[in-house]
């Protein structure tokens, strides 16, 4: 009883449910993109980190290669060992304890957990979250793919659409500020010069280069881009960094002079 | 088969990324540019896919119903609708605009 006192918790219980939520549309759309049920499963289960498994699947229905499909997921999963550090930092989990943690170190795990500042809260809220979304995560992702696989023509139904749909939905909480837009905007001009030259997938993977060219070479914020895909603290903090775009030292120094 | 291989294989590098943060000293990767690169790169592959599903169909570039799911999408994420919601937008135009004769 006293567990669901702490803010932690609540929180980590709601993200889960909204995040967990939305493995439906995944196992609708990775049935309908070619993957079986068993194959839909596996990603949830084992790889379970959701921009990524909408990658694999994503390019998996645009008609490119396995390889193709694991480097986008691949890349798109880098993010998970930054978040691995700061999680290891804050609770500093031993034993069997720490492989666990991995596997449940996501976006919205990490964020409830960094969003605390008493350590007992972080603990609570890294565990809760984690255990919540992959629970949830698969449950929903199963019922998805069984209703999906019954649906018949997926175009009919719009889940092309869906698809794109999705991933602006995980882009959007991450254009916080002109800079990230900048990035987003060059990179989607990449891919669309890119496609008609090389094999479906790979436009993918050259503006993953292109991305990382700009990480290498800019001094922007640091954390640029590892918000998460569902933000447990958007109702508090939602008018913290968006309206101070000025916080970015880098941002000053172009109007006054 | 194939498939099989490359499914699990990005598993497994999967969590290789995740349980490196936890292996590899801090000071090591909580290099500034390193988490820099990870956040610019998770921005461009978002972004990246997200054009690929609207515009392109195998190597050429197609204007389709597609399109209505982007903008749909896109209003629904500017009245701050959960995702879910913003998903069932996206699919809901693309099957309207198509039952209009849109392909």
């Amino acid at each position: 009883m006293k567990l669901l006192q702490s803010p932690a918790v609540r929180i980590g219980l709601s993200i889960s449910i909204a995040t967990g939520l939305y493995g439906v549309s995944f196992g609708a759309l990775s049935v309908t993109s070619g993957l079986d049920f068993w194959q839909t499963m596996a990603l949830s289960l084992l790889l379970f980190s959701g921009g990524s498994q909408f990658a694999f699947i994503g390019v998996v229905a645009g008609g490119g290669s396995g390889v193709a499909a694991m480097g986008a997921a691949t890349l798109l999963g880098m993010r998970n060992g930054i978040y691995g550090m700061q999680i290891n930092a804050l609770l500093q989990p031993r034993g069997w304890h720490r492989f666990a943690a991995a596997q449940l170190t996501i976006d919205e795990s990490t964020a409830t957990s960094t969003g605390q500042t008493d350590p007992a809260e972080q603990r609570r809220g890294f565990w809760t979250t984690g255990i919540g979304v992959f629970v949830l995560w698969n449950l929903f992702t199963a019922l998805g793919a069984l209703a999906g696989g019954a649906l018949g023509d997926p175009k009919q139904w719009g889940l092309d659409g869906a698809a794109v749909a999705a991933f602006l939905g995980l882009l959007w909480p991450r254009l916080k500020g002109r800079e990230p837009m900048a990035i987003a905007a060059v990179c989607a001009l990449a891919t669309v010069l890119a496609v008609p030259y090389v094999p479906p997938g790979v436009p993918i993977l050259v503006a993953a280069v292109v991305a990382a060219g700009i990480g290498w070479f800019s001094h922007g914020r640091s954390d640029e881009g590892l918000e998460p895909d569902v933000d447990p603290y958007a109702e508090h903090h939602a008018h913290g960094r968006r309206d101070h775009p000025e916080e970015n030292p880098g941002d000053r120094t172009g109007g006054t002079a | 088969m194939n498939l099989w291989m490359w499914l699990l294989l990005s598993c497994l590098l999967a969590y290789a990324w995740k349980l490196l943060g936890y292996l590899v000293p801090s000071s090591l990767l909580r290099n500034p540019r390193m988490s820099r690169i990870a956040g610019t790169m998770t921005i461009g592959l978002l972004a990246s896919l997200t054009v690929v599903n609207a515009v392109a169909s195998g190597q050429s570039l197609v204007l389709d119903a597609r399109l209505g799911a982007l903008a749909a999408a896109g209003v629904a994420l500017w009245f701050r609708a959960p995702f879910l919601v913003v998903v069932i937008a996206g699919a809901a135009a693309a099957a309207g605009l198509r039952l209009l004769g849109w392909n």
